[in-house]
């Protein structure tokens, strides 16, 4: 097991790397600065700004610069935001984006397991139709359509929940309501997948066959392998989950890290970019590997594969 | 799977119904067989025949209408559903029938041909990956995990910022973010596959690698391939509709349910017709394509529900 | 079987929607958030985005402006009703030569700031120095360079900071030598890029030109403003609470303000309505019907210093021709565009330098004729539109931009029969591609720095930085150098009326409209004056309960 995690981690330090290094290159083909505005600045006021934040140096030395010093963990100033460093906003707006997150994927689960799991027992049946058919909703509207209408139906018109900014436990219902939704359709359709897979197996058959009861075959027996294929994707939709939330932030209010993300890109705030690539691509990293623990505890025949 | 197989397993599922009769079928093949369950799966067939009846609309439904998707009517402005313009107008006067119909041409075509892209890169990088095997195999799986671990939201930005106008290159790049999930189903197909008889068969009798591989192997795998094509088609067309929200998506005048469904959710409460049309077809055809795609799947290989 | 089977799945969804229930209910009725901050002085303002910084040497737009002013005062305040008049700040009074070159300011002796130090003559010419030293790389020093020299210490020119024009003669007296005449420098002072910083909070985190100085943050920051700032979370919100050691603290009847970086506008209005702002910083312009009929006390549309135009590329065929130029120009129906599109009652740009100016009304030239269009463009080798290359117009990302070229590309099809695309382009690579002169046609707009003609006309200059059209005059270079340097003031009007006047027959640009500011504002807010370049002094708004 331990040569297992070793292993995993050392891939996942090269992938760090690759990383870092393929978004290096991309931000600095694409055309755009980070200073340009509305109003044009003197090309030697831009040179200034520039070697100041070290624009001006060969494209390997900054290369190999920024490289070093973000294995130390700093990335660097944002070249956008004065006098605020990467790690600084990283810091303010990481903890915050983990609350949504967690918050949203909890609910996510409540919701779509359990009705994975009934949608696969009842399959074929309205059981499963009308459940699923809910669940799906949260990834037939996107969750710019899901939000505002959140946000008025709950917010203005019936006036029970705020409508944005992020000040406490009632500020987290509508955004955690969006993301959740979103997620929980695919944990649904997961979870009935993988539901349905262990169903169909033959020692099934043979338990029904021996008269044991239908809630034990469920819940006991297949339960664990029909939850793998909701556990892999566990990883990634926590990580997707921070990254991806720009539309719900955005629409709420929230002072996440979903909104730099964006704001990065289209700033072409290099460094900033650069952090936030580095910092989800370790979640990545780490979530595949804990989901890939969890997947070998629940089914200890995949370490050899 | 014998027949009478088959029949137990329809009798344990559909306890309250009485049996029903058992076709016989000529040569029932992979195919009929899967046809044959997924008619069973009545919410996956409704799903069909809905995205066909989709399709219909969008492509033919222009045809007859009498409004043209670019004509602006200033004076007119947004207006309710009326005998005139069945969805009503958008902001400018344009008729939103025709806008939502255009729409959804432009949408499924994003979804299809970015799908379409995904799919030839995913599965030729798959199947590839999995025949070879060893370390080329190891190499490139690694590739597919870094470029997993990237956020696309920034790379899909920076490429459409970089490659901008384009529709074509915008298809490109939806493209290839989403044929990593492809390319993993077809390699962990593959190597299911490579081990089996027929292939050792092929290649003792000496059939060229690229002759195996395309001849033999993928056709095989087709199968999963389908349904996640089915499903990746929505998941293109969200994307495609956040990218409208960030104003990157498809250029004016030409308007993907995306960009309508936008337009229509900053003015819900005044005009709620805009929001409601486009909303409903984009829902509608996503959660067509879904069921459909899970339907697909059950009825293609029951025991396989991995995604 | 079922029983059983389903009890436990369906009782986890039914906890999961009672528990959000109850949150949810916990909270109906509660006050609204606007109402309590009203009864408390707390004055809620939607911001627009997160400022890039606080410090007023380093920033460019509007909503760090709106921030900055409450925390610092330069020598001339913003002015409660007119953007014309001056009102004494860190001056309390002033004088001049016969020539309007030769400025010296009193400082007022009370004015200090928020860590003790007193407000002196030298931190001006301190903040000054800061502003022009290269190696800040300060994005408006271009506006100093009224002051005698200091073009030439900012490019490096001269070294000695000594014989730039501006020196503290003693401790409350400040003499500001200037390049020329200028009667409008008092307008100018008001402008951030003016405002002086403490210098001992400047040094103690970084030193002068350090650009990645700490003085500007929440626990550091030191101003002499009515407010003082208390808290700065990131996305979130901004506060400033009164400063007791402003000068004219007495006068200020506001507490606190809120500043909330709402970007996305439908959420800044569902924030608005929800009760949770006075005021926003903008409104869609598909609001504003529905706002004028159920909601018109809380719509406000004033005028504003800016023009909304059309750049053309003359250096691309057909542009350079003058005919094509002003043809595209005849064909467009500014007053339906305003009434039907925009929306914002803002006014047809029938010139280029907008109303409101003193002693300098806005032209009136440029007008919708279809006919003489028509006319103009067969002239030029196009009848009908017959041969005419397609040409596009590009925009950066936004709804109202895209209306508005789709509207104008309808009318050109119409009235010329020329056939033109639109194409976005996200912000940054749209400012590339303008600066570049990697476009047809663009559109632009520009907002004046301060309110006089010439913050309008010098951009058109040639090989202005921000003329980006490619047009260069000669005769308009001239008067544009002849306006600044001449000493008389209704000389320096006839110039610029003449410079304008060629720039509206030239036309290589295409004047839409005259910006208004469009934006909420709660009723219970006091003493929020419109104004011309939308800049009021806190100190003289209040919040009636």
């Amino acid at each position: 097991m331990l040569k297992f995690i070793a292993k995993r981690f050392a891939q996942g330090v090269l992938v760090l790397l690759a990383i870092y290094a393929l978004t290096f290159f991309l931000v600095a083909m694409t055309p755009g600065s980070p200073f340009s505005g509305e109003r044009a600045i003197r090309p030697e006021i831009l040179a200034q700004i520039e070697a100041h934040y070290g624009y001006d140096r060969p494209f390997f030395e900054r290369f190999w610069t920024s490289l070093s010093n973000a294995v130390r963990g700093e990335f660097g100033p944002s070249a956008v935001y004065a006098n605020r460093s990467v790690t600084e906003i990283i810091s303010e707006s990481f903890p915050v984006s983990l609350k949504l997150g967690s918050l949203s994927l909890l609910l996510a689960l409540l919701i779509g397991i359990p009705t994975g799991v009934i949608a696969a027992v009842k399959r074929n049946t309205l059981l499963d139709y009308v459940p699923m058919s809910t669940a799906m909703v949260g990834i037939c509207l996107p969750t710019f359509v899901m939000g505002p209408l959140l946000a008025l139906v709950f917010g203005l018109m019936l006036n029970l929940l705020p409508v944005s900014g992020w000040y406490g436990p009632r500020y987290m219902v509508l955004p955690a309501a969006t993301l959740g939704l979103y997620y929980a359709a695919y944990f649904a359709r997961l979870t009935r997948g993988g539901m349905l897979e262990m169903l169909n197996q033959d020692f099934v058959r043979t338990a029904r066959a021996k008269g044991v009861p239908e809630s034990t075959i469920v819940w006991k027996h297949c339960l664990k392998g029909g939850l793998i294929p909701a556990i892999t994707f566990l990883g990634p939709a926590l990580a997707g989950i921070i990254s991806g939330s720009f539309v719900v932030e955005t629409i709420f209010q929230i002072p996440g890290l979903g909104q730099w993300f964006v704001r990065g890109a289209l700033n072409r705030d290099d460094f900033l970019i650069l952090g936030l690539t580095v910092l989800f691509a370790a979640l990545i990293v780490v979530m595949n590997l804990l989901a890939d623990i969890a997947h070998v505890l629940l089914n200890p025949r995949l370490k050899y594969e | 799977m014998t027949r009478s197989a088959e029949a137990v397993l329809g009798a344990e599922e559909d306890v309250r119904r009485p049996l029903e009769p058992i076709e016989v079928e000529e040569g029932a093949s992979l195919w009929g067989d899967a046809w044959h369950r997924l008619k069973r799966n009545r919410l996956a067939l409704f799903s069909l025949f809905t995205f066909i009846a989709i399709v219909l609309f969008c492509v033919v439904g222009p045809y007859f209408s009498s409004w043209d998707g670019e004509q602006q009517d200033l004076i007119r402005g947004a207006s309710a559903p009326s005998a005139d313009h069945w969805f009503g107008t958008d902001t400018l006067g344009r008729d939103l029938m025709v806008r939502t119909m255009e729409g959804g041409r432009i949408s499924l075509l994003v979804g299809l041909v970015a799908t379409i892209v995904a799919l030839l890169i995913g599965v030729v990088y798959g199947a590839t990956a999995g025949y070879v095997g060893g370390r080329v195999d190891a190499a490139m799986m690694r590739f597919v995990d870094i470029l997993y671990a990237l956020p696309f939201t920034i790379f899909v930005i920076l490429l459409m910022v970089a490659f901008g106008r384009s529709l074509w290159l915008m298809f490109v790049a939806i493209g290839c973010v989403e044929w990593l999930s492809m390319a993993r189903i077809v390699r962990s197909g593959v190597i299911a596959l490579r081990r089996q008889e027929f292939i050792e068969a092929a290649v003792s009798l000496g059939y060229s690698h690229r002759r195996i591989i395309f001849r033999h192997l993928i056709p095989n795998v087709i199968g999963p391939v389908i349904v996640i094509a089915t499903l990746t088609v929505p998941a293109v067309m969200l994307l495609e509709a956040f990218l409208s929200f960030l104003g990157l998506g498809v250029q004016p005048p030409n308007a993907s349910w995306g960009v309508l469904i936008n337009e229509g959710q900053q003015n819900m409460e005044i005009f709620p017709w805009l929001l409601i049309f486009p909303a409903f077809f984009f829902a509608l055809t996503l959660f067509s394509l879904n069921f459909l795609g899970d339907g697909l799947r059950d009825a293609l290989d029951p025991k396989s529900a991995r995604d | 079987m079922s029983r059983s089977l389903l009890k436990a799945p369906l009782r986890a969804v039914g906890v999961a929607i009672m528990c959000m229930t109850l949150f949810a209910c916990g909270g109906a009725g509660r006050d609204r958030v606007a109402d309590a901050a009203a009864r408390d002085g707390i004055l809620l303002i939607g911001n627009g985005s997160e400022p890039m910084a606080l410090d007023p040497h380093l920033v460019t737009g509007v909503p760090e402006n709106r921030i900055i002013a409450s925390l610092i005062e330069g020598l001339i305040a913003y002015h409660p009703t007119d953007d014309d008049e001056p009102e004494p700040g860190v001056a309390e009074s002033w004088e001049h030569n016969a020539d309007h070159s030769l400025w010296r300011f009193r400082l007022r002796e009370n004015a200090r700031w928020t860590n003790g130090d007193p407000v002196t003559a030298n931190d001006f010419v301190y903040s000054w120095r800061r502003m022009l030293s290269p190696e800040l790389g300060s994005q408006y020093a271009e506006m100093l360079y009224v002051i005698r020299n200091a073009e030439a210490f900012h490019q490096g020119q001269i070294r000695d900071f000594n014989q730039v024009g501006v020196r503290a003669l003693d401790e409350r007296t400040l003499e500001v030598a200037l390049k020329g005449s200028t009667p409008y420098f008092l307008s100018m002072l008001k402008h951030y890029s003016f405002y002086p910083v403490n210098p001992r909070a400047v040094e103690q985190f970084g030193g002068m030109t350090a650009r990645q100085n700490n003085w500007s943050t929440v626990e550091n920051y030191v101003g002499n403003g009515p407010f003082r700032l208390t808290q700065w979370t990131t996305n979130q919100i901004i506060k400033v609470e009164k400063n007791p050691d402003y000068w004219d603290a007495g006068r200020v009847r506001l507490n606190e303000i809120h500043f909330f970086p709402i970007e996305n506008v439908r959420s800044e209005e569902t924030a608005f309505l929800a009760g949770r702002l006075h005021i926003t910083s903008t409104v869609s312009p598909d609001r504003i019907p529905t706002f004028r009929r159920e909601n018109a006390e809380a719509l406000r549309i004033d005028p504003y210093l800016g023009t909304y135009f059309f750049r053309l590329n003359v250096t691309r065929p057909p542009f350079n021709d003058p005919r094509v130029r002003e043809a595209l120009n005849l064909a467009v129906d500014r007053q339906t565009l305003v009434d039907r599109v925009a929306q914002g009652g803002q006014a047809p740009a029938a010139g280029f330098v907008p109303p409101g100016l003193d002693d300098y009304p806005a032209a009136d030239r440029v007008q919708f004729n279809p006919d003489r269009a028509r006319q103009l463009l067969a002239e030029a080798g196009f009848p009908g539109g017959r041969g005419f290359p397609r040409k596009e117009i590009l925009i950066n990302t936004s709804e109202a931009h895209r209306k508005i070229a789709e509207a104008i590309q309808a009318m050109w099809r119409q009235h010329l029969g020329i056939d033109v695309g639109i194409y976005n382009q996200e912000w940054k690579v749209y400012l590339d591609s303008q600066s570049n002169l990697d476009y047809d046609i663009s559109r632009a707009g520009w907002i004046g720095d301060y309110p006089y003609p010439m913050t309008f006309l010098e951009i058109f200059t040639t090989g202005n930085g921000n003329n980006d059209t490619g047009w260069s005059n000669a005769r308009y270079d001239a008067l544009i150098r002849q306006a600044q340097s001449s000493g008389n003031e209704p000389d320096r009007l006839r110039l610029m009326r003449e410079a304008e006047g060629i720039l509206l027959s030239e036309l290589p640009i295409v004047p839409i409209y005259w910006y208004t500011r469009t934006y909420l504002k709660d009723p219970r807010v006091q003493g929020w004056n419109p104004t011309l370049l939308d800049n009021r002094p806190y100190k003289y708004v209040w919040l009636e309960a």
